[in-house]
């Protein structure tokens, strides 16, 4: 049976602003008080797939969580990977199965960055590898040392959004939000390599991020706004 | 994911020794193929060669006494299709990169990973389903019918098999006759791009002919002649980032207004980039404009075609692509 697969009660709410706020910028602090007012339920949140759990398995599980798994019969220990994210040096000890994604969300906390797909197809999970956008749960965390990450809740300078981010909130380039952090990712990146120069070339090389609400054309009409703007990285 | 010990090699010959010493290991570029098939379960290996600091293995360049150009064993997809030397001499090799996957994937992805990816056969790529001879040797095929076979192949199955190889940029390696460079602990290989992945015959596990403890350091794309046209064609169930129903890639040299020499490789149709040599020999002489010779020459190539209950499709539509890609290569 799967230990994340049971039933849990409704989570409280936060009003429209307050979510958009957060699925868009990924700003550490609103999130964290979302989160804070939400743990007793989000710790159990359905859809985190059974790989979130190897992420964690040396620290304690959260209080209010189901049972953890057992830890795996095959044992092959920890090693010291240190990231270097929106600017900052994190050191961590991680098997070397933790994928980026899970190193970033379940061990950091900077759970902007989304798990969709968990298979490289939705493109939720996008952030940028020395200024390059790449599916982070295909990539592996201890790949990773010496390389600069930037994450959404690193795209913004500051107070200052990303004109990709004042754009995309300018042209209601979301509904749910969930798909938002990749999509804007994956733009900064489109727009630095010279690929926006219309819709059909957005359509094109923004095929790698997907979403379910069907915002596309709100999308489209954000990243060609933004990218006659100067961005502030990238 | 099962668990793995990892390493990081500094060198080749790190990475050789690696594998030498633990015949289990699997090298990991990009991963965008491998780790998920971790995470599937398909693939369960325990330990990893991380072979993404091998910068001299990452290289674009002219390879020495006029031979072409090498590209790289680790050389990632979107630099390979926006490098100058392979945009201009080779543009059917950059037109078929950027018809696969997302940016993203591109980003990670390597040659020498595009080369040795798996096929996207959902029988193979979901462990629970119990029978695929190229995941479990014997346990049979789910694809045949009664299975669902809509993306599978028509050209060169066998009882035990009808995967497709999922590569766009095989195809066109294909059609360019490369050459898959290799380092063994005691040879090297220079392997003609026809001979490198295998038909499945009695044994599709074996997706290549590459030995277990060897690694691929580059692949050798032959010189051009001037005035070569070339066109890569890819059909698929949506617009952008899925894999072909049926590609095409397409190489002419003319003389005059007739075809010297043709080279069309197929995609989406085989266990292996398909070279359409049936329809090559044909079309020789032939004016690449007229549509009806280049019509009976892919009737003729698709002639030996097995389908199966979901993919008759495929027949003619391969048929069509060729006509196309040929026509897209001379307009």
């Amino acid at each position: 049976m799967h230990p994340l697969r049971e039933e849990v009660p409704p989570s409280p709410q936060p009003n429209g602003d307050e979510l958009d706020e957060i699925l868009t910028f990924g700003d550490p602090l609103t999130r964290r008080r979302f989160l804070h007012r939400t743990a007793l339920t989000a710790a159990a949140v359905v859809a985190v797939p059974a790989l979130a759990r190897h992420a964690s398995a040396e620290s304690p599980p959260p209080a209010a969580a189901p049972a953890s798994p057992a830890p795996p019969a095959v044992e092959t220990g920890t090693m010291d990977v240190t990231l270097s994210i929106n600017g900052r040096t994190y050191p961590l000890k991680i098997e070397p199965r933790v994928t980026l994604l899970d190193a970033l969300r379940e061990r950091l906390r900077l759970t902007g960055s989304k798990k969709g797909c968990d298979h490289g197809q939705c493109g939720a999970c996008t952030v940028l590898i020395n200024g390059q956008r790449v599916n982070s749960c295909l990539a592996l965390a201890a790949c990773h040392e010496g390389d600069e990450i930037t994450t959404i809740e690193g795209i913004a300078k500051g107070e200052e959004l990303h004109p990709v981010q004042a754009a995309f909130i300018k042209h209601d380039g979301f509904q749910c939000g969930y798909c938002t952090p990749g999509q804007i990712c994956s733009a900064v990146a489109c727009i630095a390599e010279g690929h926006a120069k219309d819709e059909a070339e957005l359509r094109e090389w923004m095929s790698g991020n997907i979403c379910r609400c069907g915002a596309y054309t709100n999308i489209r009409a954000a990243i060609l706004e933004a990218r006659d703007q100067k961005p502030a990285i990238a | 994911m099962n668990a793995f010990t990892y390493s990081r090699a500094a060198d080749p010959a790190g990475a050789l020794s690696e594998l030498s010493a633990r015949p289990q290991a699997k090298l990991l570029g990009g991963g965008t193929n491998l780790i998920d098939l971790m995470k599937m379960g398909v693939e369960e290996p325990p330990h990893l060669v991380d072979v993404n600091r091998l910068a001299a293995l990452a290289r674009i360049e002219e390879a020495p006494g006029g031979k072409g150009v090498t590209l790289g064993a680790l050389a990632r997809n979107s630099d390979a299709a926006q490098h100058p030397l392979i945009v201009q001499r080779y543009p059917v090799l950059a037109q078929a990169i950027l018809s696969g996957a997302s940016p993203q994937l591109r980003n990670r992805a390597t040659t020498a990973g595009n080369l040795l990816q798996r096929t996207r056969c959902p029988y193979f790529y979901d462990p629970a389903f119990p029978s695929c001879n190229k995941r479990r040797p014997g346990s049979g095929c789910g694809a045949l019918d009664p299975g669902y076979n809509r993306m599978h192949a028509i050209l060169g199955t066998s009882p035990a098999c009808i995967a497709t190889h999922p590569s766009d940029m095989c195809v066109a390696l294909a059609a360019l006759e490369a050459i898959v460079l290799t380092q063994g602990p005691t040879e090297q290989r220079a392997i003609p791009f026809e001979e490198f992945h295998r038909l499945p015959g009695d044994q599709p596990e074996l997706d290549t002919i590459l030995r277990a403890d060897e690694l691929i350091t580059a692949v050798q794309l032959p010189p051009q002649p001037a005035g070569r046209r070339s066109h890569y064609l890819k059909v698929r169930d949506r617009a952008s980032y899925a894999f072909a129903l049926v590609s095409a890639a397409v190489v002419i040299d003319l003389e005059g207004d007739a075809i010297k020499t043709i080279r069309i490789a197929l995609g989406g149709v085989a266990h292996k980039p398909w070279r359409a040599k049936k329809a090559e020999a044909a079309l020789v002489g032939k004016n690449p404009r007229d549509e009806a010779a280049i019509r009976a020459a892919a009737e003729l190539e698709l002639a030996d075609a097995k389908p199966h209950e979901h993919n008759k499709f495929k027949v003619e539509l391969a048929k069509r692509v060729i006509v196309r890609a040929v026509g897209n290569a001379v307009a």
